[in-house]
């Protein structure tokens, strides 16, 4: 695996950067905040390469809890300490958590009007590109070696075709990706 | 109303630690709570509360922020939403810190690229289910599919695609 060349990743983000960059990733975060972090942190602002995020992205898939939620905790830590933990969780959840209540309060007056309907699918399904495509390009950029390959396929499948409960994939497959990238790096 | 929040937060703080994959994998489980033991919302005020947690930007921990308001207003809001990040958060705090610790040992660089093909397995997957649960014609599938291409090949901004989505979405129900 290499790093995507095209990325230079900066190191000590300031607590005002790390705040206002997790705004905007959670005001954007239409349909899976991932695309949206990705978006902001390697390609706009350039605080990780494309193989730094999706190593951080791993680790908050595993543990509990939402895997942005779990990036931003990591990311502010090593960046500003506890205090830059509490910029980055308070800054992905404030516009969220704002709109959220306001679209409580106005939902049954819009709920009705067709186009409202139609312009929120169209956006999801839009969103669900973004997820794709996304996952298209950190694939591309950071060119996992065949095995790596063999066992995203694995889980690819067993998620998103055979739609098999996410618990159980995991426990299989990180103990087997664990093992198989052990054995890959003895060779 | 302290017995409620009390509730709440109990309710949400044990579910965070269980909470592999996010708030959708949770989502049987905190139905239950909410609607059959609880009696905190109705099925229909629950599958509502969920249409409009999806429709909101950012992650989707506000599904049960929101169930939070519903219950209890703003203090219900809060009360929800710190029960469940508050125990994950502390989790991924310490094991970023034995993470970056450790980031030189050898064990720790195998753990770390073994996760990777894992996440981009799983964002492809979501990708997916979530074009089977929202495109349900020709033209969803379509906006899908040209906002992969998009995102793929250029470095725009996605929220370009985001609106022309909704744009073409609208407008297809005009055409048809």
């Amino acid at each position: 695996m290499q790093h995507d060349p095209s990325a230079t990743p900066r190191r000590n983000i300031s607590k005002a950067e790390l705040f206002f960059g997790f705004l905007k990733i959670g005001l954007l975060g239409f349909g899976g905040v991932a695309p949206w972090a990705r978006h902001i942190i390697v390609e706009e602002r350039r605080w990780l390469s494309d193989r730094e995020f999706a190593e951080i992205l791993g680790i908050g898939q595993v543990l509990p809890g939402p895997n942005t939620i779990n990036a931003a905790v990591i990311i502010g830590d090593r960046n500003q300490g506890i205090v830059g933990v509490l910029l980055c969780l308070l800054g992905q959840m404030a516009m969220p958590l704002v709109i959220v209540t306001l679209l409580a309060v106005v939902y049954d007056r819009v709920a009705a009007i067709p186009e409202v309907g139609a312009a929120l699918i169209g956006a999801a399904a839009a969103s669900a590109g973004l997820v794709l495509g996304t996952a298209l390009k950190m694939i591309r950029n950071i060119r996992p070696t065949p095995l790596s390959y063999a066992i995203g396929a694995a889980g690819f499948a067993a998620i998103g075709l055979l739609r098999w409960p996410l618990v159980p994939v995991v426990l299989v497959l990180v103990p087997t990706a664990i093992a198989a990238t052990w054995w890959e790096r003895r060779k | 109303m302290t017995g409620v929040l009390a509730e709440l937060a109990r309710t949400f703080a044990l579910l965070s630690l269980v909470s592999i994959g996010g708030v959708n994998a949770l989502l049987p489980e905190i139905h239950r709570q909410v609607v059959d033991i609880h009696g905190w919302m109705s099925d229909a005020a629950f599958a509502t509360a969920f249409a409009i947690a999806n429709a909101s930007p950012g992650p989707n921990v506000i599904f049960v922020s929101l169930i939070g308001w519903q219950v209890a207003g703003l203090s219900g809001l809060l009360v929800a939403t710190f029960a469940l990040l508050i125990p994950s958060s502390v989790l991924a705090y310490f094991a970023g810190r034995v993470l970056t610790r450790w980031s030189h040992h050898p064990a720790v660089g195998v753990l770390r690229d073994a996760l990777i093909p894992v996440a981009l397995g799983m964002m492809l997957a979501s990708g997916v289910s979530m074009m089977r649960t929202v495109d349900r014609d020709v033209v969803t599938v379509l906006i899908s599919l040209a906002t992969t291409v998009f995102v793929y090949t250029t470095r725009r901004n996605p929220l370009w695609a985001l609106g022309s989505g909704a744009i073409a979405n609208v407008a297809a129900l005009h055409f048809s």
